[in-house]
């Protein structure tokens, strides 16, 4: 197989004597940074310890489900097992996962900027989401909480008697430092660009995630509100959602999926804008119908806005406005296929190759299709009656949410894992655990589909027995996939002190910070660069490595 | 070599009751089957379009056979292709969806009513002619059946998947579903909607009767009153026919045939008298003064169960004349024959 890698002579080549790592040392160093790309590392520090708790309470839950009777776990305990493995996974890894690591180490570097715009609100942000992070833990070792992560009232706010204030509180909390993000990458994003760099210039990570920064500061504060007013409820007595008080319990519901609704696009946005950057360079062309791609992130993040009562269709609302619900879901479906399509055919008359970021960002497109599309059955009204509360919604939001979104997180850190870190994770690992974790997936979440038309509801503890046979399919592909994510966090840990130089350019890749050296200086750039070229110019890129070659000869 | 008997023994259970799809066991499930089975299609469709696109090219326009790539800017009319195709397929879905929606959630005028109280963690069902029953649902095949359902506590939700049928159960308010079972069969009764610790031990047994059994069941688990005549006791001892007499110059409004006529309020609005207008003007009578009579009633919050109010709710549709309330009260007054004032004049 080729490749297009091409690494400095490993006898010769070292680390840049100066970066960002070691400009300066010592714990404080980092905990007081304005660094962008410091913080970007706190934070993949600590979603990924976040992931691998949400992903223990996960392990459990499938375990659980191993036989029909409820015999692992307490009924207690199971719910908030599940409760817990939402919220960790919501709230303190898929939101923060690609903007708060990724796109705050590149967006900067993406636009030939120094930093974002307000790097202390960058790193009030990060400590913000550890104060949610801790208040979790907290409810976590208090004895947990089991409202399920929508936190439906009045189940929150008058029947359950663990930690939902807590948590409550964590998770308003830990929305303040997504609102903070959304605004710094917004008014970097606006204000920063260096000369030259025009808006349609822009790789389409930076709009993608600027889609996402715009739904996360005007969504974000609709679900604090909600959430303050569930804990006042809890605490004062306040009857908002009480109906005994002339409240109305569904409005909670609307004022959740206000929010998390277009949550699922905050989560999702900037996983297809490292798809894009990966699809463009390893084809080695300019992404298909860039403009087109552009666009349809922000009508995803317009749209978005719109569709939140598809979560309630058999709630009693109105069958009218469940209608209309219903027509415009269908059209948010359309700039997701949009992006498919373009993706598809930025491979047409490429020159492809296939490392491990490639196929992070396959997988991604075939398992999105899935979760996309059948997220049209249950856009769908009639069908959605049949389906709704079943494991077919599980299995629907986890291809979203995990075959797309950490398929595309994983994409990211292993493409952009030598600009970070200056060397490179081992290949051939590598690739195994990305066909471990396809096959994994696939394994553990396409049973459910069938679980869930056939009626098994999703938070079930104990179940029918002629649910069984899917059900061990599921946990043992769960299995699977607990291996194929173990894996990476082993060998890139391991990379970091024996993986190979990377040099500054590894992929032949034509955004701003393949031109820096890996990894870069804390001012990213020394001297601000102007921009004369288009995201994804390849042919730019190899007029500059020949006049560099000329230039040296 | 040999398969593990255990495995075995899942893969011969899960294959001879329920493969992939539940039986159809209503009218509705064949129609939702058929709308499910285009959504399949079009998933396949999709999926292999794009495998075969991204496939293709892989195999096509790789590094090896293709080592220099050609720029392409993209092409407003492929755009404007996969832009308007899905477009055009996912309005079919919503269509179709919807009236399918539609056909779920409106009953037909002659179905009989069975009401569903919700509660953690059971489900209690109301029959007409007065039978109670826990976790389990008797209905007969062949006819439309509507289940009114509330929830004493928080939300739940009602779900038979051999129907395809679910409906929310919502604290506070009737929410409705109707279903005609076409074969006889016990079938999976689930609670879908989280509802705390034993969410999942909220499932019961819906059981469909051939018409013939299901009168025998219905004669056979009589409790001996219907819901109307223990509304009716409800009415007396709880002292609504106090007022409600029926007789002119009463302070409250006559009741009798007012389920399913539209009535004046004071405020000059109408309402339509149905179930959940008869159970809120209970429970919140300053919401639902009729024009004509002052705020006096009381409210009953709290003093009546969810199952009191089905009872007085089927009595009220059952009250076509005002001859029996008036005997009640007769009665409960001639024992002491009240002096008259002197001078008094009757209206």
């Amino acid at each position: 197989m080729s490749t297009i890698v091409s690494l400095p002579d490993q006898s010769t080549a070292a680390l840049p004597k100066r970066n960002y790592l070691n400009a300066e040392h010592g714990l404080l160093s980092w905990l007081l940074t304005g660094d962008h790309k410091r913080i970007a590392m706190l934070y993949l520090i600590s979603i990924t310890g976040f992931f691998f708790l949400g992903g223990a309470f996960a392990g459990l839950v499938r375990l659980e489900l191993l036989t029909p009777a409820g015999d692992l776990l307490a009924a207690d305990t199971y719910n908030k097992m599940f409760t817990m493995h939402g919220i960790v996974m919501v709230f303190l890894f898929l939101v923060p996962s690609v903007p708060a690591t990724l796109g705050n180490f590149l967006i900067p570097i993406m636009i030939g900027a120094k930093d974002l715009a307000f790097p202390k609100i960058n790193l009030l942000s990060w400590y913000l989401y550890l104060v949610g992070g801790t208040f979790t833990l907290t409810a976590l070792v208090l004895g947990g909480v089991d409202t399920g992560w929508t936190f439906t009232t009045p189940l929150s706010t008058h029947y359950l008697n663990t930690h939902v204030i807590t948590t409550g509180l964590a998770i308003f909390v830990a929305g303040f430092s997504s609102i903070f993000t959304g605004l710094n990458f917004i008014v970097t994003i606006h204000r920063m660009r260096a000369p030259g760099m025009t808006w349609f210039r822009m790789p389409l990570f930076v709009w993608s995630n600027y889609a996402a920064s715009i739904l996360m500061v005007l969504g974000t504060p609709v679900l604090a509100i909600a959430i303050v007013l569930v804990v006042l409820e809890r605490t004062i007595g306040l009857g908002v959602f009480d109906p005994a008080k002339g409240g109305d319990p569904l409005l909670f519901q609307h004022l959740f999926w206000f929010y998390s609704h277009p949550a699922v696009y905050i989560m999702i946005l900037p996983g297809m804008g490292v798809i894009s950057e990966v699809i463009a360079n390893f084809s080695r062309k300019r992404v298909f119908g860039y403009t087109a791609v552009a666009f349809s992130s922000v009508a995803i993040a317009v749209f978005g806005f719109f569709v939140w009562a598809h979560h309630m269709f058999i709630m009693g609302v109105s069958n009218y406005s469940a209608l209309v619900f219903s027509l415009l879901t269908m059209l948010v479906a359309v700039p997701s296929a949009i992006k498919i399509f373009n993706w598809s055919a930025t491979l047409y008359k490429g020159s492809i190759t296939f490392e491990t970021p490639m196929l992070y960002a396959f997988g991604f497109i075939g398992l999105f299709t899935i979760g996309g599309l059948t997220g049209v059955f249950l856009g769908s009204l009639g069908m959605d009656i049949h389906l709704t509360e079943t494991y077919f919604i599980v299995a629907h939001f986890h291809f979203v949410m995990v075959g797309g979104m950490l398929m595309a997180f994983l994409a990211g850190i292993h493409f952009w894992w030598p600009k970070m870190t200056g060397r490179m994770y081992p290949e051939s690992l590598s690739k195994l655990a990305a066909v471990t974790t396809f096959i994994g997936f696939i394994l553990t979440f396409f049973p459910q589909f069938i679980l869930g038309y056939l009626g098994m509801p999703r938070r079930y503890h104990a179940y029918p027995a002629d649910y069984q046979v899917l059900n061990v399919l599921s946990t043992a592909g769960a299995t699977v996939l607990g291996v194929g994510y173990l894996l990476p966090i082993l060998y890139l840990a391991w990379s970091l002190k024996y993986g190979e130089i990377a040099g500054p350019n590894p992929w032949q890749a034509t955004g701003l910070e393949w031109q820096l050296q890996s990894p870069p200086v804390t001012e990213n750039f020394t001297e601000i660069p102007y921009v004369d070229y288009e995201a994804y110019d390849f042919e730019w890129l190899a007029h500059k490595q020949k006049q560099e070659v000329t230039t040296v000869g | 070599m040999g398969i593990s008997p255990v495995l075995w023994q899942f893969l011969n259970k899960w294959l001879t009751s329920s493969a992939l799809f539940p039986k159809e066991a209503s009218t509705i499930a064949p129609y939702a089957d058929a709308l499910y089975f285009f959504l399949l299609m079009m998933t396949l469709v999709g999926v292999v379009i794009v495998g075969l696109l991204v496939f293709g090219f892989s195999i096509r326009y790789r590094k090896e056979r293709n080592p220099e790539a050609t720029q392409i800017e993209g092409s407003t009319l492929l755009e404007a292709t996969w832009t308007i195709i899905p477009l055009v397929i996912f309005l079919v879905a919503f269509v179709w969806g919807a009236l399918l929606y539609f056909r779920i959630y409106n009953p037909p005028a002659n179905s009989m009513n069975i009401y569903i109280v919700g509660k953690q963690w059971m489900w209690k069902a109301e029959h007409p002619g007065g039978q109670h029953e826990i976790n389990t649902l008797h209905v007969p095949t062949g006819r439309p059946v509507q289940l009114t359902m509330i929830s004493q506590d928080v939300f739940h939700s009602y779900s038979i998947p051999e129907f395809r049928v679910k409906r929310e159960v919502i604290p506070g308010r009737y929410s409705t579903v109707w279903f005609n079972a076409t074969e006889p069969g016990v079938y999976h009764l689930f609670c879908t909607q989280y509802c705390g610790t034993l969410h999942s031990g909220m499932i019961g047994t819906v059981t469909a009767l051939s018409p013939d059994d299901y009168q025998k069941w219905t004669e056979a688990s009589n409790s001996g009153m219907s819901l109307a005549q223990n509304g009716e006791r409800l009415f007396a001892s709880l002292g609504c026919n106090q007022c409600h007499t029926g007789q002119a110059g009463a302070r409250g409004p006559n009741l009798a045939g007012l389920y399913g006529t539209r009535v004046q309020m004071e405020d000059g609005s109408t309402q339509l008298a149905n179930e959940a207008f008869l159970r809120d003007t209970i429970l919140n009578p300053s919401s639902h003064v009729p024009a004509g009579y002052k705020p006096i009633m009381p409210t009953y919050q709290g003093q009546i169960s969810e199952e009191g109010l089905i009872d007085l709710v089927e009595y009220l549709k059952s009250l076509k004349t005002n001859y029996r309330v008036q005997q009640t009260l007769t009665t409960a007054t001639s024992t002491e024959a009240a002096p008259t004032t002197p001078g008094m004049v009757k209206p």
